[in-house]
């Protein structure tokens, strides 16, 4: 086994958070699936300091966490504003966009 | 623990948890996909960060690992659970497909795109792995090399995150604030409204009986009959009052006996 | 067939071209003058009302004195040194195109000078009467000077641009008299008819002046007939048949003969001035003038004659048919100018004798129009002859000028048809057999459709409407009358003498070639004078033995045809104005529907196409997501893909 493998694995964890996006309705668990595809990019981000040797993809993934931090919380936010006017949670329900 | 903290060949322990866990972690990762109940899924999403954290741990990331556990799973998770209660914490998915032809695509999708980064992957030829163990030693331990290169290196980058996170927490703030649009009732108003609404008194308190000591049991009115109010309002809508008859007396014949 | 006159031609000496000096000098007044006349009528409107005719009369006749002076002079001088040009200015000059208005009199243009200015004049003041009434009265002498000069240029053009400038003018002139009263829509109509039929012969005109310019560099007479010699005769044969269309198109011959019956429709002295004695007959003053191209080109020479014997004949058939006193006289002319046509076609032997022919058909056929307009104008402008009939006793001036034109016509000894017309057949005879036949039944028949027309009108029976009083015609309308009327008598002999006439012409025409034939040339003439005795007999027995009947009875099939000009307007129709039509059409249609079609229809794709495509706008987040998603494998993909 090679490091390589943590990178297959991040690539599984990305996919499986994209299709998440795509079909969940609830919109806390989409949110959630967009935090899995961060976290999966942080996996290869370590792997990629433990094979390059440099703690860069460590300094990067560290950021990257706060930034993922922070996007939740404003996020949730928003779902919640949402909600309190609209009482459902669901992504379908704004749909006025449409032509 | 130097060997594991260096991480520059793959060890036998490193590949036994890898084979463990990382099963599991894509169990969870789906299990948050397909969990009816939202906050199942937030249970699942708990699982899979802290699996994260054992493998930033056994990569040599070990600050890193233990950041994951607090930031992600303490604080984030625990923020998705806080908003999930607010919306509902029963609430159910109804996993009925509105959008005509979406599961095809999320699959197609999916199954391309994994396919494309698995294969894309396949055919990158890495270096031996260098491991972090060397620079780590040079700065004298982990966190101080990261500092090192945090604060000099990325210190432009850190101090805009910093002001991301203030802006952050300042803007959820104002999105969550609820505007007073009644005015804000003083104790005059409150005491009137209670006097013109007809029941100026508290409402009873739950009935307590030998048998049985619990607020879902309501209090018996004068003729008997159990007074609704008496219950909390959330029993009654799920109807879970428990049902009072006619209260059984223990009597006698008359003759001094127990019935 | 003609080959053997090309042996004769040898060298034609062309004449030098003298600047104009003395009265010479004043050619440009010819024109001048009656332009004068036609500005001032129609720019001064209606304060010239009262005095306009006489000032029109007063400017062709200045014009007459200055042609007859200069025709004195060039009588004084010898036969050689008798042609004069004068150049005015230079018109357009770029490069090798140059056009100059220049002038040029010989004695070609000086007979048709006088023959327009004389007949004009008098028919000028013949109008005087006979428009006397009418409240347009100014306009008509407007456009008859304008006419004049137009005709004036044409014949007195040093080259052939300023041919066409006359050339267009007096096919304006045509148009605007034959619609004179345009209130009546069928008029109007043949004013469109000849302007249009006169155009597909001016194609030809244009084209033939392209095709000089292009050839030889420039148009003037004396350049041109100089250098023709050294032109290819497929350039000649062209040019020949060029100005044959453009000819033909004038002068209402063959295939473009269909516009002169219509163009009756014009007031009487019209008819008389351009559709008989003048405009028609610039065809062949063309042709003539042309002469040192058409002797280099045989074949053009053919087409010329067989369109002149063509056209003499349906001329003929036409007139014996017309029940229409002016369709029948206009029928007449067509077939005269066949003649002269056929004789232009046989080359310098017929050249002068067309000419004379054209002279003499000018006097006596104006004389037999105004004629008939003077039976018309007593008749409260009747025109069917079968309403005629029994009229000398009340117009005996006019009846006896009228007979005076008539044996003219007809070719009756000592007056003026027998000297051309007999000569025209001779030429013909000595040049093929066919044609000079052809040429003398056509002069039989020439004789029965005039007595027909004189015994219908004049003799018999009368056959009037209750409401006409015929009266002898004033003297404004009876001096030209009479003075065309001598002409028509006696002018042929003066001018026959001692072959003044073709001795005159020769310097410019070339010289008439001696025929032999195996009988004698007054065998031949009387064998002519037979024919037309027949054709007077026939008549005669039709129409003065038996009653003639006021409706026109039905008749056999080439009497029906004739009536219909042989169907000559069918024709048109059927070959131009149908497919004419058809295309147009078709090329509508083609525009609606295919080119709008396709602009449209694009248009309509485009709109069609977003209609459907704005349907991927669902308003869905999640639809959003999946197509960022395919977007980024597409991305992700190209980059693998890149990679291998």
């Amino acid at each position: 086994m090679t490091p390589t493998y943590y990178l297959y694995l991040a690539g599984i964890i990305f996919t499986i958070g994209a299709s998440g996006v795509l079909l969940r309705r609830n919109s806390i668990v989409v949110f959630m699936c967009v935090e899995l595809m961060l976290n999966a990019s942080n996996l290869a981000f370590v792997t990629f300091a433990r094979i390059n040797g440099n703690l860069e993809g460590q300094v990067v993934a560290f950021f990257v966490m706060v930034v993922a931090a922070a996007e939740v919380v404003v996020g949730l936010a928003i779902i919640v504003t949402i909600f309190r006017s609209r009482r459902s949670a669901s992504v379908d329900d704004p749909n006025l966009l449409k032509l | 623990m130097n060997a594991l903290l260096a991480s520059a060949t793959v060890s036998t322990a490193e590949q036994v948890t890898f084979w463990v866990l990382a099963p599991l972690m894509v169990l969870a990762a789906l299990m948050i996909l397909i969990s009816r109940k939202a906050v199942h899924s937030a249970l699942w999403m708990a699982t899979t960060m802290v699996i994260l954290a054992v493998f930033f741990a056994m990569q040599g990331g070990v600050f890193l690992g233990v950041v994951q556990v607090v930031v992600y799973t303490g604080a984030v998770m625990m923020l998705f659970l806080f908003v999930l209660m607010l919306v509902g914490v029963d609430a159910s998915d109804s996993f009925v497909e509105t959008l005509r032809g979406q599961r095809w695509i999320a699959a197609v999708l999916g199954l391309g795109f994994a396919g494309l980064l698995l294969s894309g992957i396949s055919r990158a030829t890495f270096p031996p792995p260098a491991g972090v163990g060397v620079e780590d030693a040079a700065s004298g331990g982990q966190v101080r090399a990261l500092a090192e290169i945090i604060f000099t290196h990325y210190l432009f980058t850190f101090e805009v995150i910093s002001a991301v996170l203030i802006v952050a927490a300042v803007g959820a703030m104002a999105l969550t604030h609820r505007t007073q649009l009644t005015p804000r009732l003083s104790q005059t108003s409150l005491s009137r409204q209670r006097v013109s609404s007809g029941r100026v008194t508290p409402l009873p308190s739950p009935g307590v009986y030998a048998r049985h000591n619990a607020v879902d049991t309501p209090a018996l009115l004068p003729d008997g009959s159990p007074a609704e109010d008496s219950v909390p309002e959330h029993l009654r809508r799920r109807g879970l009052v428990r049902p009072t008859g006619p209260v059984e007396l223990p009597h006698g014949d008359g003759e001094g006996n127990r019935s | 067939m003609l080959t053997h006159i090309a042996d004769e031609i040898g060298t034609q000496s062309l004449e030098t071209v003298q600047d104009a000096t003395g009265v010479f000098a004043l050619t440009w007044l010819l024109v001048v003058l009656p332009l004068v006349g036609a500005g001032v009528l129609l720019l001064g409107g209606r304060r010239t009302d009262r005095w306009g005719a006489w000032f029109a009369v007063a400017m062709v006749w200045c014009a007459f004195a200055i042609g007859a002076v200069q025709f004195f002079a060039m009588l004084g001088r010898p036969a050689e040194s008798r042609a004069y040009g004068q150049d005015l200015y230079t018109w357009a000059a770029a490069g090798i195109f140059d056009v100059n208005v220049g002038f040029l009199v010989d004695q070609l243009s000086m007979v048709f000078i006088l023959l327009i200015t004389f007949v004009g004049g008098l028919i000028h003041i013949y109008s005087l009467g006979y428009m006397s009434h009418d409240p347009d009265r100014r306009r008509f002498f407007a456009y008859l000077n304008l006419f004049v000069a137009s005709m004036l240029l044409l014949v007195t053009a040093s080259n052939y641009v300023m041919v066409y400038v006359g050339w267009e003018g007096v096919g304006l002139a045509s148009y605007l008299l034959i619609g004179f009263w345009n209130q009546r829509a069928d008029y109007a109509t043949a004013g469109n008819k000849a302007f249009i039929m006169n155009r597909v012969g001016d194609l030809g005109m244009s084209i033939a002046i392209m095709v000089l310019f292009a050839t030889f560099g420039t148009t003037a007479f004396s350049g041109v007939f100089a250098a023709a010699p050294d032109a290819s005769s497929g350039t000649l044969l062209a040019l020949g048949l060029l100005l044959l269309l453009a000819a033909v198109g004038k002068s209402a011959q063959v295939p473009l003969q269909a516009w002169l019956l219509d163009a009756m429709a014009g007031p009487t002295p019209v008819s008389a001035l351009i559709h008989a004695a003048t405009m028609v007959t610039a065809g062949v003053y063309l042709i003539v003038r042309s002469g040192p191209i058409f002797n280099l080109s045989e074949g053009a020479r053919l087409a010329v004659a067989i369109v002149g014997v063509l056209t003499l004949l349906l001329g003929a058939f036409i007139g014996t048919a017309k029940d229409d006193i002016k369709k029948a006289l206009a029928g007449s002319t067509m077939s005269q100018i066949g003649y002269m046509v056929l004789a232009a076609g046989l080359g310098p032997a017929g050249y002068a004798f067309a000419i004379f022919h054209l002279l003499m058909h000018g006097f006596f056929k104006a004389n037999l129009f105004l004629g008939a307009g003077s039976v018309m104008h007593a008749m409260d402008d009747e025109l069917d002859m079968r309403r005629y009939g029994g009229l000398r006793a009340v117009m005996p001036i006019t009846f006896v000028t009228f007979m005076a034109g008539y044996l003219a016509i007809i070719g009756i000894p000592p007056f003026d048809g027998f000297f051309s017309k007999d000569k025209i057949i001779e030429a013909a005879l000595a040049d093929n057999i066919w044609l000079g036949l052809l040429a003398a039944v056509g002069a039989g028949i020439t004789g029965y459709y005039m007595t027909r027309v004189v015994l219908m009108t004049w003799l018999g029976e009368r056959r009037w409407a209750e409401s006409a009083h015929p009266h002898e015609s004033p003297k404004v309308m009876t001096i030209p009358l009479i003075v065309l009327g001598l002409l028509s008598a006696f002018a042929g002999l003066f001018l026959a003498i001692g072959n003044r006439f073709v001795d005159w012409l020769a310097p410019v025409v070339g010289e008439p070639v001696e025929h032999s034939f195996a009988v004698p040339t007054w065998v031949i003439s009387a064998g002519i004078l037979a024919l037309v005795g027949v054709g007077v007999g026939w008549a005669y027995l039709q129409y003065a033995t038996r009653p003639v009947p006021v409706t026109a009875p039905v008749g056999s099939p080439v009497a029906v045809a004739a009536r219909r000009d042989f169907y000559e307007d069918a024709l048109n129709e059927g070959l131009f104005m149908r497919p004419g039509r058809w295309l147009t059409r078709f090329l509508v249609f083609f525009d609606n529907k295919v080119v709008d079609g396709i602009v449209n229809g694009l248009a309509a794709t485009i709109g069609g196409s977003s209609g459907r495509l704005r349907h991927w706008q669902t308003g869905f987040v999640r639809s959003y997501a999946a197509s960022m998603f395919a977007g980024a494998v597409l991305v992700v993909g190209a980059l693998v893909l890149v990679r291998l």
